[in-house]
């Protein structure tokens, strides 16, 4: 009997780097195998080899014994492979059913026929015990609702493979378990299963074989039975990547920034900041964990001037900001690393230098009154690259040919140009290389040591226990604790960020 | 929906307005809403165009261009042929050219989809500048023909039941969109490809290869609505014949929310609005400058998009290009 | 999917841009462009039964070929740069202003205007002001396009387009009304005052050199000042540009209400310059012109000279060439459609698709 999935020798390149490096892996029926790696090992692209997204250089994938055909995803669709993708791929101002249906509808000649489409997601939803209203629009539904449709979508269709992107990036440790039944469910249904993830915990927990990607390359494949999570994390990153910063005593000083009932509501006019009281201390660090949709961004953006506030104040030194208003803020004392660093924090084509002086572009030594004085601002420009080791060939490069890594660095050595008060910074190291990312946490530790008040914001909930000196823990718009690091126990955390109380 | 209570006082208005002219004048209000709805339709359709590529994720800035080359190509080679119904055919392949050209460059190009419909604009003024000849006629117009008993219906009867073939093509064209946007495979399929392509993508629908597709068949009803323009409406051509109405489609497109028939009674405020005016000129009630009835048009353009602008929401990936595998 | 590295070198290495300041390669596109426009027209000469060759021999001969040609040339190339520049300077603003041709048009009738009403003064007083006059009612106009975008995120094309037929219509309104000129049945305003004229130094115009000094100038502040600073980084990206503290709003009104004043300017030089009056009729599709002009120079105030000067030399050449070869003053009309469509192919749009696709494109309602 064939396997499900083969992948024998697949290599595909891009231009300057090896994205997936001859691998070759296989599943079974009702088996999880567990794809590990970190970010920019390779995983995405692979998959989408897989679904004749990309065309592989050489190599061969076969699905039930028969090669795929590179373009064709919807044949490989129709033989059984299905995805959840990390990313929901559902559109948001349609139906529930709408999504479901979307690319195989049931139909009367050329007319959709909705109530066959209707009754057949109830059947869907009820054989698989993940319920979910067929006539409701997809954006009025909470996170973990939209991640069942996705579900469903890819088990509509007599799924025989079922690849799990990330699935559990979303989700409070409670969802989180839940899944993994579910999964553990599916396996034994005789489904087999893929699941990519970079959490050594979910592997250890449900996986029967785990394959490790790096750089590309496949350089490891064992079973939770055979190793433990520090030697799936040696796996990983060829060394030892527990983040464990080397980091001294805080020595905390007076309140710098301080928050008082604020309440902030989100893009769709719905509260999602209800009522947050902080206080952050020169010379600390204070990281705020939870899972991602509690309300931090909107709190983030709010503190920062980016956002409007519905109620409540943010005051710097006991001076009230000003509402909606970045620059101001940022006069008052705040810098800020943006969650979105495309959007926010560069000029995808304006060069290095000039996104080094962005925010300060009309100010001294950058400008005299009216005229830009360029030779300050490439003076800048080649003494940070060095300082912050920004992998360039040259500092007047446009910021969009660096890599992600690299322009977050330009964004951080910006924000720290300065020196303010007070460091803002929200998923500083969201999608960065680890080099980087090591880089980065000591620029974040010796900010704090010369005085800065930090406030960081992190889904990453390794990066908030290694680098905070208090954790805040933010769950449903509200802070529901705040502990000194040295208290803070994993598992009291996360369960605190599943809203459980204590 | 909150909008509905909104949009229900503005037909209720209208319904009512309607009512208190034909009190007091049926045969005037009659013919010109008749009037209006023949003027109407040029506009109607262009929003058609609009609303097909937008719905798609296309921006297409070219309406006017199309209409313009595809009404210069009705009325010449119809004076050629002396044959209108060759002329419709052959506009009609050169609007759908247009599209395909629009498409090449917005879909497989990648290029900003407004630069790429000002060139489409700015291509079609100079082909028909370069090429127009002076004098050319043709030998008759589609005619006004009477739909049996309907057409006797008082009012709705000279307004919807009596016009040429175009204009019923046109407004079938009209029906047709609306029920294939809404009930059909290809409509489920064009809206998601415009909303999230990579979702649509991800099911296995071609994204590129529906909205080539959509762009190039909405070229042919741009073409159908510039044709009617020369070969139904006003029966000849000249330089800068379709003045504007290209671009006021766009507005109407927005005002209506890109639902056909939101564009289509968008379109008939404005047919009946140019209507009315001629008709207070021609009864000579009030003295207004001619060039303020040319301007009309324009600058209810300009107030309607100011109204819509912050309220509507658009397909949420149009204009920006896509690539097979992005996500 | 997960974001991957190797993904964003991908996408990284399609959007690449070459570092070097002045790159010789790209600026081969626009020449070979226009060669290749016009070997296509030269297709449908041919097709008309005409000679090709005679046609571009007098076409270039009438505009370069003597000194009086060239003044002519420079002098319809003048309103070209103008308006060039006025659409280089929206589009570094991420707006699109195809509003050039109205915003022209209330310059030229302004400009008119004082040309006419403040007879008496001198010359270096006159021309000062009529052209000021002129700049600031091109600036008005497209200030509407402007405040609508800025405020209440109407996007910028179609009012732009809206406003070309309004002003249109009122420039018409009032040269056949009020501003006509006495005893005259034809519409047109009267001849503005020999101090309102501008200069003519052998044979060459020169509102022509004050339109290039104008591009320098411009060309300078893009790059060299903090208002420049702030209009190109709103053009290539909005939210980073907020988040960096500048005025969004106003820098787009700011971009518009410049990008109309030289419009205007364009105009004004026009009246003052070669017409000496307002008429109708008056150098239509002059607007389109410019956003020609603004690709082919590739959106560099000091590159859309070159263009300018050529197709102000079509322009000049066009009645000879009819008289000489037959072919249709409007062929000019026609290579300009050409040349623009090679020039934004695949190459080109590189630029707009790294800077402001997004505000230039989505968002009729954002």
């Amino acid at each position: 009997m064939s396997a499900l999935l083969e992948v024998t020798g697949v290599t595909k390149r891009y231009p300057g780097v090896v994205a997936n490096d001859n691998i070759s892996l296989t599943v079974n029926a009702g088996e999880v195998v567990a794809l590990l790696g970190e970010n920019g090992a390779g995983k995405s692209t692979l998959l989408k080899a897989v679904f004749g997204l990309i065309k592989p250089d050489s190599g061969e994938i076969k699905i039930g014994g028969t090669p795929i055909v590179f373009g064709d995803t919807a044949g490989v669709i129709s033989r059984g492979v299905g995805m959840v993708h990390q990313h929901f791929q559902l559109v948001p101002v349609m139906t529930v059913a709408e999504n479901i249906i979307l690319g195989d509808e049931p139909k009367r000649g050329i007319f959709i026929n909705k109530k066959a489409a209707h009754d057949e997601i109830l059947a869907l939803s009820k054989r698989y015990g993940l319920e979910v209203d067929p006539e409701a629009v997809i954006e009025d539904l909470p996170v973990g609702m939209q991640q069942r449709v996705e579900i469903l979508k890819a088990l509509r269709k007599d799924v025989k493979l079922l690849i799990l992107d990330e699935p559990t990036a979303v989700l409070t440790p409670q969802e989180i378990d839940e899944l993994l039944g579910v999964i553990r469910n599916l396996a034994d249904s005789g489904v087999g299963i893929v699941l990519i993830t970079h959490k050594l915990h979910e592997v250890m927990a449900v996986a029967d074989r785990v394959v490790v990607l790096r750089g590309g390359k496949l350089v490891g494949a064992t079973s939770p039975k055979e190793t433990d999570e520090a030697g799936l994390a040696q796996m990983m990153v060829g060394r030892s990547v527990v983040l464990q910063v080397n980091r001294t005593e805080a020595k905390r000083g007076a309140v710098v920034l301080e928050v008082k009932g604020l309440q902030v509501r989100d893009d769709r006019k719905i509260l999602s900041v209800k009522g947050v009281d902080l206080s952050l201390h020169k010379g600390e660090i204070l990281g705020v964990a939870g899972v991602e949709g509690n309300g931090q961004r909107e709190f983030v953006e709010a503190i920062c001037g980016m956002r409007h506030r519905e109620a409540g104040e943010v005051l710097i030194n006991g001076v009230a900001t000003k509402d909606m208003h970045p620059h101001a803020v940022h006069e008052a004392g705040i810098s800020h690393i943006p969650e979105d660093r495309e959007k926010h924090g560069l000029v995808a084509n304006y060069s290095i230098a000039d996104n080094l002086v962005l925010n300060q572009f009309d100010q001294a030594p950058f400008a005299k009154g009216w005229v830009r004085d360029l030779a300050e601002v490439a003076k800048n420009a080649i003494s940070t690259v060095e300082k912050f080791d920004i992998r360039t060939p040259s500092a007047f490069n446009t910021a969009s040919s660096l890599s992600g890594g690299n322009k977050q660095k330009v964004v951080v050595a910006r924000e720290l140009s300065e020196e303010l008060p007070v460091l803002v910074a929200a998923q500083p190291t969201r999608g960065v290389d680890v080099g980087s990312i090591e880089f980065i946490h000591n620029q974040l530790i010796s900010a704090r040591d010369k005085g800065a008040a930090v406030l960081l914001v992190s889904a990453e909930l390794d990066e908030i226990l290694s680098l905070s000196d208090r954790i805040a823990v933010m769950s449903d718009g509200k802070i529901v604790a705040i502990v000194e690091s040295k208290d803070a126990d994993r598992n009291y955390i996360g369960r605190l960020m599943a809203g459980l109380k204590e | 929906m909150k909008m509905l209570s909104k949009r229900n006082g503005y037909f209720l208005a209208a319904i009512l307005a309607t009512g208190f002219f034909y009190f007091n004048g049926s045969d005037v209000t009659t013919s010109v809403y008749a009037t209006g709805t023949v003027f109407a339709l040029p506009l109607a359709l262009a929003a058609m165009v609009g609303i097909m590529c937008e719905r798609t994720g296309i921006v297409n800035i070219g309406i006017e261009g199309t209409m313009l080359i595809s009404a210069f190509v009705a009325f010449f080679v119809a004076s050629l042929t002396q044959n209108i119904v060759i002329g419709l055919i052959a506009a009609i392949f050169t609007g759908s050219m247009m599209g395909l050209v629009l498409a090449v460059m917005a879909v497989s190009w990648r290029m900003d989809q407004i630069i790429a419909g000002t060139i489409i604009n700015i291509l079609a003024t100079g082909l028909t500048s370069f090429l127009y000849v002076q004098g050319k006629t043709i030998p008759n117009v589609f005619q006004s023909f009477e739909i049996p008993l309907l057409s006797k219906i008082p009012f709705f009867g000279p307004v919807l039941f009596i016009h040429g073939a175009l204009t019923f093509l046109g407004l079938a064209i009209i029906l047709a969109l609306y029920v294939a946007i809404y009930h059909t495979t290809w409509g489920l399929r064009s809206r998601a490809v415009g909303e999230h392509p990579s979702s649509a993508d991800t099911a296995g629908v071609s994204v590129a290869r529906l909205r080539y597709i959509n762009v190039t068949i909405a070229g042919a009803v741009g073409a159908i609505a510039g044709a009617y323009l020369a070969l139904e409406l006003v029966g000849s051509f000249e330089r800068g014949f379709i003045a504007g109405k290209g671009f006021t489609a766009l507005a109407l497109m927005i005002f209506g929310r890109w639902n056909p028939l939101g564009a289509l009674a968008a379109a008939m405020f404005f047919g009946l609005a140019q209507a009315y005016a001629n008709q207070l000129m021609i009864d000579q009630i009030v003295n207004i400058p001619s060039q303020f009835t040319a301007a009309l048009p324009y600058i209810m353009t300009i107030i309607v998009l100011t109204i819509s602008a912050g309220k509507v929401r658009p397909p949420a990936a149009e204009g920006q290009p896509y690539e097979k595998g992005q996500v | 999917m997960s974001e991957t590295n190797v993904d964003k070198k991908v996408v990284e290495n399609q959007s690449e841009k070459s570092t070097k300041k002045f790159d010789v390669g790209t600026w081969f596109i626009p020449i070979i462009a226009v060669l290749v426009a016009m070997a296509l027209a030269a297709i449908l000469i041919k097709l008309q039964g005409l000679n090709p060759i005679t046609a571009y021999k007098s076409l270039f001969k009438t505009a370069f070929g003597s000194i009086e040609g060239l003044g002519v040339t420079l002098g319809k190339s003048t309103p070209l740069v103008l308006s060039g520049l006025a659409v280089a300077v929206g589009l570094r603003a991420g707006l699109f202003n195809i509003g050039a041709q109205g915003q022209l048009l209330s310059g030229a009738l302004a400009a008119a205007w004082a040309g006419v009403t403040f007879e008496g003064l001198p010359g270096y007083i006159h021309i000062p002001i009529a052209l000021i006059i002129g700049a600031f009612f091109g600036s008005l106009v497209a200030g509407i396009s402007g405040f609508l975008k800025a405020y209440r995120g109407v996007h910028e094309v179609i009012t732009t387009i809206m406003l070309n037929s309004i002003v249109m219509a009122v420039a018409d309104y009032l040269a056949s009304g009020k501003l006509r000129e006495p005893d005259q049945f034809l519409t047109r305003t009267s001849e503005v005052a020999e101090s309102a004229k501008l200069p003519i130094y052998g044979n060459l115009p020169s509102g022509f050199f004050l339109a290039v000094v104008l591009a320098i100038s411009i060309w300078w502040i893009l790059g060299r000042t903090t208002s420049g600073f702030r209009i190109e980084t709103v053009g290539r990206n909005l939210h980073a540009a907020w988040y960096a503290g500048i005025p969004v709003k106003r820098t787009v009104i700011s971009a518009m209400l410049i990008s109309g004043a030289i419009a205007g300017l364009g105009g004004a030089v026009e009246t003052l310059g070669i017409t000496y009056r307002y008429a109708p009729a008056f150098n239509l599709g002059l607007g389109f012109d410019g956003i020609t002009i603004a690709l082919l120079g590739r959106v560099h105030p000091i590159g859309i000279t070159p263009g300018a000067i050529l197709i102000g030399g079509m322009r000049a050449g066009a009645a000879n060439m009819q008289f000489d070869s037959g072919v249709a003053p409007e062929l000019v009309d026609l290579l300009m459609a050409l040349i623009l469509l090679l020039v934004t192919a695949p190459l080109i749009t590189r630029f707009f698709k790294n800077s402001s696709s997004k505000s230039m494109t989505s968002g009729w309602g954002n």
